[in-house]
């Protein structure tokens, strides 16, 4: 081992060393100290309630089961409009002008307005037209808000991904003779969506925690089912339950997009 | 003999007046001022116009009651508005007492205090204007599409008691429970009796009370008590209020000048 190793070797245990101490400095502290505040006893029997959480944890798993219904069919549906979005916006032939107005249009709005007010309004105005059950259902007009709100990101970010595809591409596809269409769906597409994906895994964990927006129109899944627990009980330790259940959820997949991320920034190095 | 009567009279009444006056003295949050809580918006006919100070509706007309007994002057009550959230969460409240019919549960008094109840609110069913002829028969309402606000009593007593074929959809107030209704989202509703006839009067269009539960049936009478912070020791104070106040007839006569008359409803079979 040469000297420099040696001493690199010295300095990366130093730097391990200090981060262990300090991290171990700052746990003690936050479980010395925070126990010593005034109201910590109130806190923790309103918020960190073992019983309370053992008595709620069963039945807030099951509304989460709801939130994954509601998640597993609206993704799918996001991903095709947010592209066809896209497109629209990115259609180049003149006669198609009013296909770029609408998806301009399309995307300020409804990425414009919070998505609990599309909720509310998609969620009990299109069934207030009177339309027979079970077209009217909540799940159905709920799903649809969320749809069109996360459909307007996501064409955002698939037109991002397209623009990153350099001009030359194109034009070399169009002088071997490939048609626009052909253009767009074998060579641009394919590389713009690749480029896209860890972007989109951003979207997909923050649909994951939107869906909790339909329990305002009726739904009960786990936000709700927190709050029902939490009126009972009068006891706020449903909503930490519900949160550790997002969290064992959204970490690993928040991770996944970090490590999606990273290798992507290592490939265009 | 007549004189000695008399005066005995008198002094009982001013050593029960001083009494109630001096009871309440040092416990309010603020010296000489009584500060009441009541819903953001508070409701009809609980609170007439969302105006608590003008003494109107039934918890208004109850709370001046209180403090009148409790030697404060008209002038000397104060509102605040809260939710129920502020109202269960751990730390100093800013209200003495919170009356926004405030079901008393065992779980909810390991948390809060409850002064003794002002008023037995039997549960109704309220049903859309597609549904008014259900019969008032435990078997029919079963098959009926229920809905509920989330936070009240009344989504245990929907499980409980009634325990419908399809899952309850659960709103965030009374509000969302109209646009529900009114939308054809749900066939009917659980409130309290007031609360259903008010939104069935005057709210929603077509819509009826079919039916009231007995007040005491199943393990779940809804007793509404003013919340308080625990441990407080103007509890007493309230508590002998109350019962001066139904003792005297006045609560009676309260009662009987804002809640409408509850005995033209049938009661579910």
């Amino acid at each position: 081992m040469t000297r420099r190793q040696m001493y690199e070797r010295h300095q990366r245990r130093k730097s391990t060393l200090i981060a262990t101490v300090s991290t171990v400095v700052a746990m003690l502290c936050l479980y010395v100290f925070v126990p010593m505040t005034p109201g910590w006893d109130k806190v923790q029997k309103s918020f960190f309630n073992w019983e309370v959480l053992q008595k709620t944890l069963p039945k807030l798993l099951d509304a989460f089961v709801v939130n994954i219904m509601i998640f597993a069919w609206s993704a799918p549906a996001i991903a095709v409009l947010g592209l066809l979005i896209a497109l629209a916006r990115n259609a180049k032939s003149p006669a198609m002008f009013p296909l770029r107005v609408f998806g301009a249009t399309f995307t300020d709005v409804f990425r414009g307005v919070p998505v609990v007010l599309t909720v509310y309004l998609i969620g009990f105005g299109i069934p207030g037209l009177g339309l027979p059950r079970p077209w009217n259902s909540p799940y159905l007009w709920g799903s649809v808000a969320l749809i069109l709100t996360y459909a307007a990101y996501v064409a955002e970010i698939f037109r991002s991904g397209i623009d990153s595809v350099h001009h030359s591409q194109r034009a070399a596809a169009l002088s071997l003779g490939l048609s626009e269409g052909q253009v767009m769906r074998d060579v641009i597409l394919p590389q713009a969506i690749r480029n896209v994906v860890p972007s989109q895994m951003n979207m997909l964990i923050a649909l994951q925690k939107d869906v909790s927006l339909l329990s305002f129109i009726g739904p009960v899944e786990i936000f709700r089912q927190a709050g029902v627990f939490k009126s009972l009980l009068a006891n706020f330790t449903p909503y930490v339950g519900a949160a550790i259940i997002f969290l064992v959820i959204t970490i690993p997949a928040t991770r996944y997009a970090d490590y999606l991320m990273a290798r992507q920034m290592r490939e265009r190095r | 003999m007549k004189l000695f009567t008399t005066t005995c009279m008198a002094m009982a009444m001013m050593a029960s007046a001083a009494a109630a006056d001096t009871c309440a003295i040092g416990k309010t949050l603020t010296d000489g001022k009584l500060t009441i809580a009541t819903g953001n918006p508070a409701y009809y006919p609980w609170v007439m116009d969302d105006a608590p100070e003008s003494g109107q509706g039934f918890e208004a007309a109850v709370a001046y009651a209180v403090a009148q007994e409790m030697g404060f002057d008209q002038g000397d009550v104060v509102w605040v508005r809260s939710s129920f959230d502020e109202a269960i969460q751990p730390g100093a409240k800013n209200f003495d007492m919170n009356m926004q019919q405030y079901s008393i549960t065992p779980e909810r008094e390991q948390v809060v205090d409850f002064s003794k109840p002002y008023y037995t609110a039997p549960m109704a069913v309220l049903v859309g204007p597609g549904a008014v002829d259900t019969p008032p028969t435990l078997e029919a309402l079963k098959a009926l599409q229920w809905g509920a606000v989330g936070s009240t009593t009344a989504v245990p007593k929907l499980e409980t008691v009634i325990q419908p074929a399809a899952a309850p959809l659960l709103y965030g107030d009374n509000a969302d429970v109209n646009a529900a209704l009114s939308a054809n989202q749900i066939d009917a509703a659980l409130f309290d009796l007031p609360t259903a006839l008010f939104l069935s009067a005057v709210m929603i269009e077509g819509s009826k009370v079919i039916g009231q539960f007995p007040a005491d049936a199943g393990d779940n009478p809804d007793q509404f008590g003013m919340l308080m912070e625990q441990g407080n020791p103007l509890k007493d104070c309230v508590d002998a209020a109350l019962d001066a106040i139904t003792a005297n007839g006045t609560l009676a006569q309260i009662e009987a000048q804002w809640l409408q008359d509850t005995t033209g409803v049938p009661l579910i079979q």
